[in-house]
């Protein structure tokens, strides 16, 4: 008990959870927008692999890491704009959509840094973004800017989706495409939109592995985090401020196991505590699954005309 | 852009969408070939000859596709009742944890059983680990309606640390220098050969017996006639009087088991006792090769031989001419999306405005 008060009193337990959870927000944002617009993106794994290596690649060439970040942006949206066309294009089913651009990103991904590095034992490592000592702020000085970013597009994103006239479109299109499409709203293209601009956001999630957590790109790196984001979004009730608390609530859990594990003192073999993120998420699932409210259109292809 | 549901369909189109499907796979990977600056030909030639060239690369693209035919049998009949488990990895781990507790850890006990009988016994134990392993997934989206792909993906994670806890601890074999590897099955237990000096084994035969048995299965039965009902609409189905729930639970519980099933089969085969690398994304490669099949049983078996066979031929390309194994990952993956196309184009048709 006094280890885990020692843990809570201590500044880089805080810092650790804000750094664990910075992925998982971007993450949890891009599935958020895509579903709320009536898309599930299992793709998402997928475009964490592929955003985390074209960041890392497009920075090891020389960019700077800004370019980087926005690299692994437009990889995150050409594949989401492959899961817009599979899905909405030729409402394809979207699990399978989503599972089969995870496997195609993951797979590029690995050849891709295969055929780069042929023999490398070690990734080549970058410079990765500096934290922003300036802020003054105790447990943000410690976080890069990528941080700052995530936490600025929570009331970003519930802002356009609650106060603007795109917002409501794009939930009107995952709520009733029929009356959506009746209103003169194109169902199509707002899905098309909300699919590339919520894979781009994942494609940052991955980028923030690799140009911020990490200095490298390793394989297995992203390790279920993308599932994870989409257990998450049902956690918040596919509501922005909620994604924020699940995925700060989530990461907490996720770095007292670290730190318990790292202590020495653990009681328990390491590999239950490793279990503890995979498990609360389908607990968070089962908590609120009877009061889950689904936007009504989701997993619905929608087809103009049928019904 | 729209789709247009074709009335009929010409034979023209029934013909080139599949070559499209190959021809735009193929376009992919010789990208990808010329990217790592291989001679695309020559490439090709390697794969095809590692994966089907000989007998000893027929019998190691055959070994492999056995527990991908199981664990593609368990995605194709969940997926038709619409239950996407996604969790065969997971089912299969389970499964082959049962098969060695069963069939590896019994020594000195004091109760001996005939090889046979203890054989059986192995295989169920196996099947009803990965059939209840599913159950809780099939439960709560039954009830609670928690999304399946969720729960069952994120079950695979769990149900390997928790093999690595088994490894690491009551599982362990004192004699493997410290490597985290389970007993090894009683040599009674493991399957026969069928061709001497290779690792293909009896688990074939057994495979392709399970794969005609679903195929009747889903053809002949009230089982697989509900189990398709409830797959084209479960509301229609439930108006229609078949017991939706029940139907779920009882898919679960086959889909389950069958990638229970690849877990013993490939520990009776070819391991004989269990390492967490044992299975390089089986249970992952099953769902691409029910999709590929259609969802159809003895396609299945085809399936199998194709991702097999790029698997294995792709292995033995990459140590000739250096270009990385991924490659078999891509194929498989475009084929999946470019088969998936090119059967919604055999059923609709895409019209401009």
């Amino acid at each position: 008990m006094t280890e885990l008060v020692d843990i809570l009193s201590n500044l880089s337990f805080w810092v650790a959870v804000l750094r664990i959870a910075t992925p998982l927000i971007f993450g949890t944002l891009g599935v958020l927008l895509c579903e709320r617009a009536g898309v599930l993106n299992l793709g998402i794994e997928g475009i964490l692999v592929a955003g985390a290596f074209t960041g890392w690649l497009t920075v090891y060439a020389g960019a700077p890491l800004w370019v980087g970040v926005a690299a692994a942006a437009a990889t995150g949206a050409v594949l989401g704009s492959l899961h817009a066309f599979l899905t909405v294009g030729l409402a394809l089913s979207q699990h399978v959509s989503g599972l089969g651009i995870t496997l195609l990103a993951t797979s590029l991904s690995y050849y891709g840094y295969r055929v780069s590095f042929p023999k490398v034992s070690t990734p080549p490592t970058i410079t990765p973004f500096a934290e922003m000592g300036w802020l003054g702020l105790p447990v943000l000085a410690q976080q890069t800017p990528l941080t700052l970013l995530a936490l600025a597009l929570v009331p970003l994103l519930a802002y356009v989706l609650y106060r603007t006239p795109l917002g409501l479109s794009v939930r009107m299109v995952g709520e009733n495409p029929q009356a959506a499409e009746g209103q003169g709203v194109s169902v199509a293209q707002v899905r098309t939109g909300a699919i590339v601009a919520g894979s781009a956001l994942m494609g940052i999630a991955g980028s923030f592995l690799t140009l911020s957590a990490f200095n490298a790109f390793f394989f297995n790196m992203v390790n279920g985090r993308g599932w994870i984001c989409v257990a998450l979004v049902v956690f918040a009730s596919w509501r922005p401020g909620k994604a924020l608390l699940g995925a700060l609530l989530f990461a907490f859990f996720d770095a007292i196991q670290l730190r318990l594990q790292q202590s020495g003192s653990a009681v328990l073999p390491y590999q239950l505590y490793l279990m503890l993120p995979y498990v609360l998420s389908i607990l968070a699932l089962v908590l609120v699954a009877r009061k889950a409210s689904y936007p009504q259109a989701l997993m619905k292809p929608y087809r103009k005309g049928e019904r | 852009m729209q789709l247009v549901k074709r009335n009929t369909t010409s034979p023209a189109v029934l013909v080139l969408a599949p070559i499209s499907a190959v021809l735009f796979t193929l376009l992919i990977s010789t990208l990808l070939v010329l990217w790592a600056g291989a001679p695309v030909g020559q490439t090709y030639g390697l794969i095809l000859q590692g994966g089907f060239g000989s007998v000893f690369a027929l019998s190691e693209t055959l070994t492999r596709a056995v527990p991908l035919i199981l664990t593609g049998l368990a995605a194709a009949v969940a997926f038709k009742a619409r239950l996407f488990n996604i969790g065969a990895e997971g089912q299969l781990y389970v499964g082959a944890l049962a098969a060695v507790a069963v069939g590896g850890m019994h020594g000195g006990t004091g109760f001996e059983l005939p090889a046979a009988l203890l054989f059986v016994l192995m295989l169920l134990a196996a099947a009803l680990a990965g059939a209840l392993l599913l159950l809780g997934p099939a439960l709560m989206k039954a009830r609670l309606g928690v999304d399946e792909v969720v729960t069952t993906l994120l079950l695979n994670f769990i149900v390997l640390l928790f093999v690595s806890l088994m490894l690491d601890g009551p599982m362990k074999d004192p004699t493997a220098m410290g490597w985290p590897q389970s007993v090894a099955l009683l040599a009674d237990l493991e399957l026969g050969k069928l061709i001497a000096q290779t690792r293909l084994h009896t688990g074939l035969l057994g495979a392709c017996a399970l794969a005609v048995l679903i195929w009747v299965l889903m053809k002949y039965t009230v089982l697989g006639f509900d189990i398709r009902a409830v797959g084209t609409n479960p509301r229609a189905a439930a108006f229609a009087g078949v017991p939706v729930t029940r139907t779920v639970v009882l898919v679960a519980m086959l889909s389950g088991a069958l990638a229970g099933l690849a877990g013993a089969i490939e520990v009776a085969g070819r391991t004989s006792y269990l390492t967490l690398d044992m299975s390089p994304g089986y249970g992952y490669s099953g769902i691409v090769i029910a999709m590929l099949a259609g969802l159809h049983p003895l396609g299945v078996v085809a399936a199998s031989m194709f991702v097999a066979g790029v698997l294995v031929g792709a292995d033995s390309m990459s140590r000739a001419v250096g270009v990385p194994t991924y490659i078999a990952d891509v194929i498989v993956a475009a084929s999946l999306i470019s088969v998936l196309v090119a059967t919604l184009m055999t059923q609709y048709r895409v019209k401009f405005k």
